[in-house]
């Protein structure tokens, strides 16, 4: 993280609900300028733990910080919202309920229209701007909601599961405009429950399951928590080569598949040489996030439960 | 969040609330409004001739010697079996002085126990003068009580003229009357518009919960802003729709009187102080109102679970207005000033308390009162608003319909 300021922090945040702990204690640090994902099943709690962080409700216990401030609310102007459930006024048209959204977050109306039209234009979508949003498309509304959530140029944007009812195109699209904005300096926090996305975006990571967060670093640590995976093909089916396999050691349609062992490659090299295996083909795969999150969040399950499955077993 | 801002927020809330309602149809139809009970008036003058009939007027002042008010308050029971269609005229009796005329004639005038008549000239040349004609239901029955009076007599039935009427204007008693009208006409509308827009706030609220609107409010600005604009939007939106049926109605009255507004029978504190406290009173009551709509709005995710929450409220609410209406006529009576002391049925009594009596200054202290509960109903509103309407997860579970759910 080195000496880059904080954008936003969560300390054991907790929320209950009509007696029910949908958040359990999750801390979350935001580097400023960072892309940060929050991944977690669905009825994780990334939701509640975003909302509690933006202010729209209070935790039960612990503490929340954006861009230095204790009460969210107060930093508003500087913030841009998309939540999971859109929302916008049916009868408005495009531009204004972009602008409306921006003189909620303190931008004047006026220079919001001009705003507007020019994002709008910008994107090619310059007819769209008198349009009710009742007559546009679920992707083209959830793109008016993304230009409104930008408008006012916050230093922070939260997006709460913003790839989700878009199109393929329209993913790309907005994977472009979060790294746009990045590139800004502005600090952008998402949360999806689709890997794909956060690897490609995300420096940071935080895996929240039932609740709690599982996990909270950079995406190459949660993928270090991982051995490696090797792929091995040998001529001979037997010898004394096989003793340098891990007994978690799997064959499936002719290929050998393990975790890479703590001594690294070359000692396995060595026993497999040694020991006539006939190395036909060996790869070594690194784990992707994808996987370094099933096996986390898998473990927090596990937990629960009183068992902890290998990686191999939650992948 | 700072008050000022607070403020802009909710002055950004309360813009985009007032042009969306103001520019859409269906304000139309909120100003086609009152039409709609105009139409149903005039189809149903029979049944307000029947509650004019069934209105209690003031009493018929009897100057006679106690043995002929006797005879005639004695009639007047024997008869009541037969009254049961309309109530039969009070009457108070007046010991006669040495001029009656001028007696009678202040009487007449009298603001303190107005009479809408007196009768004068024993059993023997009774007449009545006063707000009455002799077609009246007060002269219909007065005849029937002299004429009764006369045939009781125990010693030896008299014989007379029969009842004289003279019909006189401005009566204090006839202005009691028409006082007390106004202050109901007054009550009732202000009554109804509560009402109707306190429900129409909850539609609005309701309209934007399912369209997760709110939230994008919420993580903007403080819920506080977010209850005040929209409470505010829909007092201008009313403000603006009350203009445009004042100056119509303006206009009608005008046409229809010949003389404007100023040509009907005028409250007690005089028409400009009681249009502006009609006003005034409007918003305390909607605020109150609407401020308890909103906050059991906030309870509720659903129109139906919206209608099962307000049937209640509404119900109180016409309790209060039926509590309010009994001091109509009485403005010194109990009832009349605990209506006036309760907090959400202040603003109708007062309104009719302004039409009936000329003091100003309990209005001063009516609406400093009101103001108080305004904030502290307001308050609690906004914090019950706060507390539910932004919880996370599917709708509210009531008890019957508690399951296993889990926030997303």
């Amino acid at each position: 993280m080195g000496e880059r300021a904080i954008a936003a922090e969560a300390r054991d945040l907790v929320k209950d609900f009509d007696g029910k702990r949908a958040v359990d204690g999750v801390s979350l640090t935001v580097p400023e300028g960072s892309i940060t994902g929050i991944l977690g099943p669905n009825g994780a709690g990334k939701t509640t733990t975003i909302r509690m962080m933006l202010g729209i409700i209070e935790p039960s216990s612990g503490s929340r910080s954006l861009l230095g401030h204790d009460r969210p609310l107060e930093v508003a102007r500087e913030v841009g919202y998309l939540p999971e459930e859109r929302g916008l006024y049916p009868a408005m048209p495009v531009a204004e309920a972009i602008a409306f959204m921006g003189a909620l977050r303190g931008l004047p109306l006026k220079e919001g229209r001009r705003r507007a039209l020019e994002l709008l234009k910008s994107r090619g979508h310059e007819d769209w701007a008198k349009q009710p949003i009742r007559t546009l498309s679920k992707g083209m509304a959830q793109t008016v909601q993304l230009l409104g959530t930008i408008i006012h140029e916050p230093r922070l944007i939260v997006l709460d599961e913003p790839f989700a009812g878009l199109d393929a195109i329209n993913q790309e699209k907005l994977e472009q405009l979060i790294r746009d904005q990045a590139a800004a300096g502005v600090t952008v926090i998402f949360s999806t429950h689709v890997i794909a996305h956060a690897e490609r975006l995300c420096e940071r990571v935080a895996i929240i399951a039932e609740g709690k967060a599982v996990f909270e670093g950079a995406v190459d640590e949660a993928r270090g928590r991982l051995r490696p995976i090797v792929h091995l093909r040998t001529r001979a089916d037997d010898g004394p080569w096989r003793a340098a396999l891990p007994a978690s050691a799997k064959k499936l349609g002719g290929e050998w598949r393990f975790e890479l062992p703590a001594s690294g490659p070359e000692p396995l090299l060595r026993a497999l040489i040694d020991g006539d295996a006939g190395i036909e083909t060996l790869s070594i795969e690194r784990p992707g996030l994808h996987d370094a999150f099933i096996a986390i969040a898998g473990e927090a399950a596990a937990r629960e439960m009183g068992h902890v499955p290998s990686a191999e077993e939650a992948a | 969040m700072k008050l000022p801002e607070t403020i802009r927020a909710a002055f950004v809330i309360a813009r985009r609330d007032f042009t969306a309602t103001v520019l859409s149809k269906t304000f139309l139809l909120f100003l086609l409004g009152p039409l709609f009970p105009i139409a149903l008036g005039m189809g149903m003058v029979g049944i307000g001739a029947q509650v004019d009939r069934n209105a209690k007027t003031p009493p018929v002042a009897v100057i006679a010697s106690q043995h002929d008010f006797d005879l005639l308050e004695a009639a007047r029971q024997q008869l009541s079996p037969l009254a049961d269609a309309e109530p039969l005229v009070e009457l108070r009796h007046i010991t006669p002085a040495a001029d009656v005329s001028l007696q009678s004639s202040q009487l007449l005038s009298a603001e303190a126990n107005p009479v809408i008549g007196v009768l004068e000239g024993g059993l023997t040349a009774p007449r009545l003068s006063g707000a009455v004609t002799m077609r009246s239901r007060t002269a219909r029955q007065v005849g029937l009580f002299v004429d009764e009076a006369r045939r009781m007599s125990v010693q030896q039935p008299v014989q007379g003229v029969a009842l004289q009427v003279f019909p006189t204007t401005g009566t204090a008693g006839l202005k009691a009357f028409t006082r007390s009208m106004t202050g109901r006409v007054a009550q009732t509308l202000l009554f109804v518009l509560t009402i109707l827009l306190a429900g129409m706030l909850l539609s609005q609220l309701i309209e934007e919960k399912s369209s997760k609107v709110i939230e994008v409010l919420a993580a903007a600005a403080p819920v506080d802003a977010i209850f005040l604009g929209k409470l505010f939007a829909m007092l201008a939106t009313s403000l603006t729709g009350i203009a445009l049926w004042a100056a119509v109605g303006a206009g009608a009255v005008a046409i229809w009187t010949g003389g404007g507004p100023g040509a009907l029978p005028a409250p007690a504190v005089g028409w400009p102080v009681f249009l502006a406290l009609l006003l005034i009173y409007f918003s305390m009551s909607y605020l109150l109102i609407g401020a308890t709509f909103l906050g059991i709005g906030a309870q509720a995710s659903t129109a139906r679970e919206v209608q099962i929450l307000s049937m209640p409220v509404t119900m109180g609410q016409l309790v209060l207005f039926g509590f309010a209406s009994l001091g109509v006529g009485q403005p010194m009576s109990g009832q009349a000033i605990a209506a006036a002391v309760f907090p959400l049925s202040s603003p109708f009594a007062m309104i009719a308390r302004a039409a009936e009596q000329p003091m100003i200054w309990p209005h001063l202290l009516a609406l400093v009162w009101q103001g108080l509960w305004v904030a502290l109903i307001l308050k609690f509103a906004a914090a019950v608003f706060r507390r539910s309407v932004l919880k996370s997860g599917p709708s509210r579970r009531w008890p019957w319909q508690r399951r296993k759910r889990r926030p997303a």
